[in-house]
């Protein structure tokens, strides 16, 4: 019995390798061809200087220039600057909305206005940020609206600036703050914030011992994510900051496709991506959790 | 801070004033799209000139929307595309998920986290690494064997490509969120009753799958519809609407785009009422049954 038994369960258990073998194939060719051996090659790629036509040396030349050229790494700052502060700009008008959404209403209406708070943001961030152009213009509806109330008598120009570039990363990150933020907040137990007010504390010290410890791990996720899809948008800036928006990834753009630079480009793109996945790690490490954690 | 809380009115009422004006302007320049679609002039934007149906409608002089080859050629390729990410991302979506919910294997964990990455990784980056390593590949192939490979080069193949590297990673958490609340016993049930390994998967987890399958399917569909990060760096000569829109709005448009953006955003809520409805059908169904 045993004896015969044998090559039926080594045929099992082959059976079992077989399927374990196809069902790691696609998930491997995905990740092999798709995103590791591609990045790779970038790296590879922003490591080779150009010497001639078809002729080439290993180097860091790519980098060093983009330290050396000003326009680039000011660039860089500069993205970062006004990503972090649109992030924080997000955080700050999300949460009171995120709490009134989790805490001050029940029921019907509070799926109503979570629902609602999320619907823009099935609509393409193009048509939103056409939206935008509209109403900041040089014939704009605020410039109208201004000198309709007789506030000034010249169009004004809103477009082209940081502060159109800023109203815009704000507007198409809300939802990825919100939903974070209406999570952790919806888990907090109500009886805590009565009894912080029991103790004698005034809003202000239950909202900061409280809530706000409370809604951390909410807060990093959204700042996270927030942080690292503005860093990296391209069609905002582009579009509310004008010609010279002077955007980091607008700068990878015009590396590879205007001037047909690739080894330039690959460093560049390198760059952004050691600094967008510094703040992930920075992000995750501060909340003592895993990629894996956060997303499931 | 809370419902149960008395608080005086004139916080109360500043707190829903507050909540009014953040609606006011989620939904301000979706509104201000659609209005000015209908606006008589030849840009999108103030005065208002009158009501027209010319951004629609018009074939000559004015080109309406309807009559706009161009643009629903670009709608056409995007749903080309959209359709292609979908109908990969499901079919990998679901190896992946009986990958990490039922085998057992080393570095599984390790293979999670991998799968992960594209959603961290900026979507431009992921464009630039996938066009020049698919160059490098089909110059190698050129010089060394003579081989011409076209898909490798810009052009609509490595854009669902593209897209395809980080919406499966989407696909796979839904699908397999789903498929960690299967009862393994009704598969085992299936099996007892003479049903073969594949023969239980089909007929009794795959009916299971249906729900995450059509949620993941609407929101790889969407995803790819809407790309632009990924898609700016791979496309060719043959632009999908997000490029096309973009390009157009760039350089100064006539509201013609305004149209598109109203048609588009009717069929989204449409779409996205439908599924809503349809989801609570199908929880009623299961709550009663």
């Amino acid at each position: 019995m045993s004896v015969a038994a044998l090559p039926s369960e080594g045929a099992g258990r082959a059976g079992l390798r077989l399927s374990l073998i196809l069902l790691l194939a696609p998930a491997l060719l995905w990740l092999g061809l798709l995103i590791i051996l591609p990045h790779i090659q970038l790296l590879a790629l922003s490591l080779k200087v150009k010497l001639g036509p078809r002729l080439y040396e290993t180097g860091l030349t790519n980098y060093t220039e983009f330290f050396a050229e000003s326009i680039y790494w000011s660039t860089l700052i500069r993205t970062a600057f006004i990503s972090i502060a649109a992030t924080a700009l997000t955080l700050l008008i999300a949460f009171p909305v995120a709490y009134y959404i989790a805490k001050m209403i029940r029921g019907r209406r509070k799926n109503l206005l979570f629902v609602l708070a999320l619907l823009p943001f099935w609509v393409s961030e193009l048509i939103r940020t056409l939206g935008w152009i509209i109403i900041l213009r040089e014939t704009g509806l605020i410039s109208l609206g201004l000198q309709w109330l007789g506030l000034i008598d010249q169009p004004v120009e809103l477009l082209g600036n940081d502060a159109a570039i800023l109203v815009g990363l704000v507007y198409t990150s809300m939802l990825f703050m919100v939903v974070p933020l209406v999570t952790v907040l919806d888990s907090l137990d109500d009886t805590l914030v009565e009894a912080g007010y029991d103790l004698g504390g005034n809003g202000f010290a239950v909202l900061r011992e409280i809530i706000i410890p409370h809604a951390m791990p909410g807060i990093v996720a959204g700042c996270i994510i927030v942080f690292m899809l503005t860093l990296g948008n391209i069609l905002t800036p582009a579009l509310l900051g004008g010609k010279n928006s002077l955007w980091f990834t607008d700068q990878i753009f015009q590396k590879f496709i205007v001037r047909f630079n690739w080894e330039q480009g690959a460093a560049f793109g390198f760059l952004l991506l050691i600094v967008s996945s510094l703040v992930v790690w920075i992000g995750l490490k501060i909340t003592r959790q895993s990629l894996a954690s956060t997303m499931t | 801070m809370l419902t149960t809380i008395p608080q005086s009115r004139t916080f109360k009422l500043g707190y829903a004033l507050y909540v009014a004006l953040f609606f006011l302007y989620l939904f301000a320049p979706l509104v201000v799209v659609g209005i000015f679609a209908f606006n008589d002039s030849q840009f999108p934007s103030p005065p208002w000139r009158g009501f027209t149906l010319d951004w629609f409608l018009s074939s000559t002089g004015r080109i309406g929307i309807f009559h706009d080859d161009g643009l629903i050629g670009s709608i056409g390729t995007s749903i080309k595309v959209a359709v292609a990410v979908t109908i990969l991302s499901l079919i990998v979506g679901t190896m992946n998920a009986f990958l990490l919910e039922r085998a057992q294997f080393r570095g599984k964990s390790l293979l999670f986290t991998m799968m992960l990455w594209p959603l961290v990784i900026p979507g431009v980056i992921l464009g630039v690494s996938i066009l020049q390593f698919a160059s490098t590949v089909a110059n190698g192939l050129e010089d060394r064997f003579g081989i011409f490979i076209d898909f490798l080069r810009p052009g609509l193949p490595l854009v669902v490509f593209g897209q395809f590297s980080f919406i499966v990673t989407i696909a796979t958490l839904v699908i397999a969120a789903r498929l960690r609340k299967f009862d393994m016993t009704l598969e085992e049930a299936a099996r007892d009753l003479g049903a073969s390994r594949l023969g239980a998967i089909r007929t009794v987890t795959m009916p299971f799958l249906t729900p995450a399958l059509i949620g993941a399917g609407v929101i790889s569909f969407l995803m790819s519809f809407e790309n632009f990060n990924t898609t700016l760096m791979l496309v060719g000569s043959e632009a999908p609407v997000t490029i096309r829109m973009f390009t157009q709005i760039r350089d100064g448009t006539t509201p013609v785009v305004n149209a598109l953006s109203l048609l588009l955003m009717l069929v989204m809520a449409t779409a996205g009422f439908g599924l809503l409805l349809a989801n609570r059908g199908g929880e009623a169904r299961r709550d009663s049954g």
